[in-house]
């Protein structure tokens, strides 16, 4: 928890990033900006998702229409966020010449994904909407 | 053999994919942010629908605005690596748009 207080402190203070070892090659950080913003996308889309459940499956129940929408905003903020955290980690080690960080959150939001489309099946299946 | 003046330039196009990734990602925030509109507009012209509006036309401009600097960086044949500032500005625009929804939907 005290490292990811440091690391959010770094987001705002290039100047303390370029002070932890040396500059490595500009393709690799590059490549980590391209991942970087692979993420982001793939919190737009998640964002996005959140929008099309609310607008377009008006049939859903209300609980489980904003339920969804909520549970899809909240890990598009979450993958948003953690993109920038990992860049920056990513970022650190590669100036320092240490291994690239391992995480998680890949395989966490794999299997969220795949619990959430479950579910819809499930209210599909079910024929839990508002209307027969 | 290079030209007096030109820099050698990467061949694996490292800039211009980095660019390319950008623009990407530029086309999917404002499909987001189409989106969000469509969930704020409702006809009515209150002063919420307004300011709903406006926020995420400031929003949107934003990350234009933060892709727009650096595309323009990205033309350099050794562009410097992204700034923390800018990374925390492209996903603030993300955070927010979610934030926005999470507000209109409850």
């Amino acid at each position: 928890m005290i490292d990811f207080v440091k690391d959010v402190r770094l987001w705002f203070a290039p100047q303390r990033l370029r002070a932890e070892g040396e500059t490595p090659d500009y393709r690799f950080s590059l490549a980590n900006e391209r991942t970087f913003l692979a993420w982001i996308r793939t919190a737009l889309a998640l964002v996005g998702g959140g929008f099309a459940v609310d607008q377009f499956l008006p049939d859903l129940r209300w609980g489980v229409r904003v339920g969804m929408a909520l549970a899809l905003l909240a890990v598009g903020a979450a993958c948003a966020l953690r993109a920038v955290h990992h860049w920056v980690r990513c970022e650190r080690a590669m100036r320092r010449g240490e291994d690239l960080p391992l995480s998680p959150f890949p395989v966490l939001l794999s299997l969220g994904v795949g619990l959430v489309a479950v579910a819809m099946m499930v209210v599909v299946l079910l024929g839990w909407t508002s209307r027969p | 053999m290079t030209r007096p003046g030109t820099a050698v330039r990467d061949a694996g196009l490292q800039p211009e994919r980095t660019r390319l990734a950008w623009r990407r990602t530029t086309l999917a925030c404002s499909v987001t942010a189409v989106l969000a509109l469509r969930q704020a507009l409702h006809g009515t012209g209150s002063p919420v629908e307004v300011g709903g509006v406006a926020v995420i036309a400031l929003v949107w401009v934003a990350f234009l605005w933060v892709a727009h600097r650096r595309i323009r960086q990205l033309t350099a044949a050794r562009p410097a690596a992204l700034t923390p500032k800018a990374a925390a500005g492209a996903a603030a625009c993300a955070v927010a748009l979610a934030v926005f929804a999470m507000a209109v939907i409850v």
